[in-house]
């Protein structure tokens, strides 16, 4: 064989755990148990799935609703409940105008209703909870990581965990009442009388990195894809390697 | 089937180029990468070919945009489930690029890698024939970074993670060699007709 050649490379964040196969490739029914408001346009969808073999927080799966004729739609979400959970999964969804989907579930379903899942997918996002973690979403995106947080209470863990949440106004901040120290929520449009209101920036990440923990963060962006960009570029500019930052675009 | 009650889809028209478990993003184009989008300039950008070859080669942006052009017009299909329908990428076919390295009888599979580090495998079968680009054009402009620019691989009859955006290098091999999401739990090969989306479909 010839000499091979491989670029200086940044990024090659390796997955953090091997994905079942298995329970990749299985569709499962997953039963309606509970629906719980989040914010206006979010609520949580809680479904008992008997055969769920456990998941690691940031993980998603892959969702899929039929029609009588035999017409399929397939989504991903993020799983929101934590690991400790068994048996149960949760999932958070946004109401998105005109959608296919979530319309379905925030104008049709009701507990005792079924769907199919598959999964869990996706090992690169993951967190096992063995390594600090600095956590950034904005929306919807705070969801694989509340499955994150919520492990990380439920264990009882010491690692440094900090969350960085973006969100329109008060009212729209998904989870509100479940932070705690942890947590500083960024209000874009709208927030109480004496808190600032604007982007995500600079001032909001720098402290956060300046205080690292030794051996540094392992960072976790979530959104839409603008706010992916942003954040991460915030990242790196404030120093974080790039190798250490992983994302979950949500399209 | 499991039928979900008063689920009845949007309305459709049925389209044939619609792989099973798909639907039509219309306008959008979503931008799924794990990474942090590098900022890589054309001039940075380089393409090299090595491995099971007669002769290993790297091609600068201007040397590769010595080659002749080549476009694809035609859809994409992303493992998450949407799809694109008529898009048009500029670039160059791959079989320019190998006809010049000339691959072994041996070999079969390639992994492609990207200047972020990411790598996807595939069979040699399906980076010939006139069936893969490198492109750096999207609907006559260059390529944006989020989706891949200066230049990414273009393989559109696989899901679209197979069409490695930032493409560094294709390393030519005599066996299969899991990439980054294959790693992570998806299919090997990623055919859409088939729906192979996660290994053991
Ligand atoms: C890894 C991952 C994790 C995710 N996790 C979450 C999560 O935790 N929570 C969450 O809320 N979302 C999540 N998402 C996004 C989610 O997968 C869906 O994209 C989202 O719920 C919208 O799906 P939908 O079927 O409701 O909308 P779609 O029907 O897909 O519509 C999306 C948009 O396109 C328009 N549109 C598309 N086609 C048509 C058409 N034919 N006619 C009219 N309008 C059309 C709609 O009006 C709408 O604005 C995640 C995505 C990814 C990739």
């Amino acid at each position: 064989m010839t000499e091979t050649f491989v670029p200086p490379t940044r990024f090659a964040v390796p997955g953090r755990i091997a994905v079942s196969n298995r329970a990749a490739a299985v569709w499962q029914t997953a039963t309606l148990t509970e629906i719980r408001r989040e914010t206006p346009h979010a609520a949580t969808f809680r479904f008992a799935v008997p055969g769920w073999q456990g998941h690691l927080p940031g993980q998603h799966l892959m969702l899929r609703l039929t029609a009588e004729d035999g017409y399929g739609a397939q989504r991903h979400y993020s799983i929101a409940s934590p690991p400790e959970d068994a048996g149960h999964i949760e999932l958070t969804l946004d109401h998105v105008e005109g959608g296919e989907v979530s319309g379905w579930f925030h104008t049709v379903a009701e507990p005792g209703d079924e769907v199919q899942v598959r999964g869990p997918l996706s090992g690169f996002f993951a967190w096992p909870g063995d390594r600090p973690a600095l956590l950034i979403g904005a929306g919807s995106g705070v969801v694989p990581l509340m499955s994150m947080v919520r492990h990380h209470r439920a264990q009882g863990s010491t690692v440094p965990l900090r969350l960085l949440v973006s969100a329109r106004s008060p009212q729209e901040l998904i989870y509100a009442r479940e932070y705690g120290d942890e947590t500083t929520p960024v209000f874009t449009r709208d927030a109480a009388a004496g808190v600032p209101v604007g982007r995500m920036s600079a001032a909001h990440v720098a402290p956060l990195l300046d205080r690292a923990p030794p051996g540094g963060w392992e960072a976790y962006v979530c959104g839409s894809n603008g706010f992916a960009e942003h954040a991460s570029r915030l990242l790196v500019e404030a120093g974080q390697p790039v190798h250490r930052i992983r994302i979950e675009r949500f399209g | 089937m499991n039928v979900t009650r008063g689920f009845t889809g949007r309305p459709r028209v049925h389209h044939p180029g619609l792989p099973p478990g798909q639907y039509d993003a219309g306008d959008d184009w979503p931008v799924l990468s794990a990474e942090v989008t590098p900022d890589l300039a054309a001039a940075d950008w380089s393409f090299r070919i090595d491995g099971l070859v007669a002769e290993p080669r790297t091609w600068s942006w201007d040397a590769a945009h010595a080659l002749a052009p080549s476009a694809y017009e035609g859809d994409i299909h992303c493992v998450t489930s949407w799809s694109k329908f008529g898009v048009r990428f500029g670039g160059v076919s791959l079989d320019a690029f190998l006809g010049l390295v000339r691959p072994d009888a041996t070999a079969t599979h390639a992994v492609a890698y990207s200047h972020t580090g990411y790598t996807t495998n595939l069979p040699l079968t399906d980076l010939t024939g006139g069936r893969a680009w490198i492109a750096w054009e999207y609907d006559g402009r260059p390529l944006p970074a989020e989706h891949g620019g200066p230049a990414r691989l273009l393989v559109p009859h696989l899901y679209f993670w197979k069409s490695a955006k930032w493409i560094a290098g294709l390393r030519i091999l005599d066996h299969d060699e899991p990439g980054f999401w294959e790693q992570n739990g998806y299919h090997a090969r990623g055919n859409p007709w088939e729906e192979q989306r996660y290994s053991g479909d």
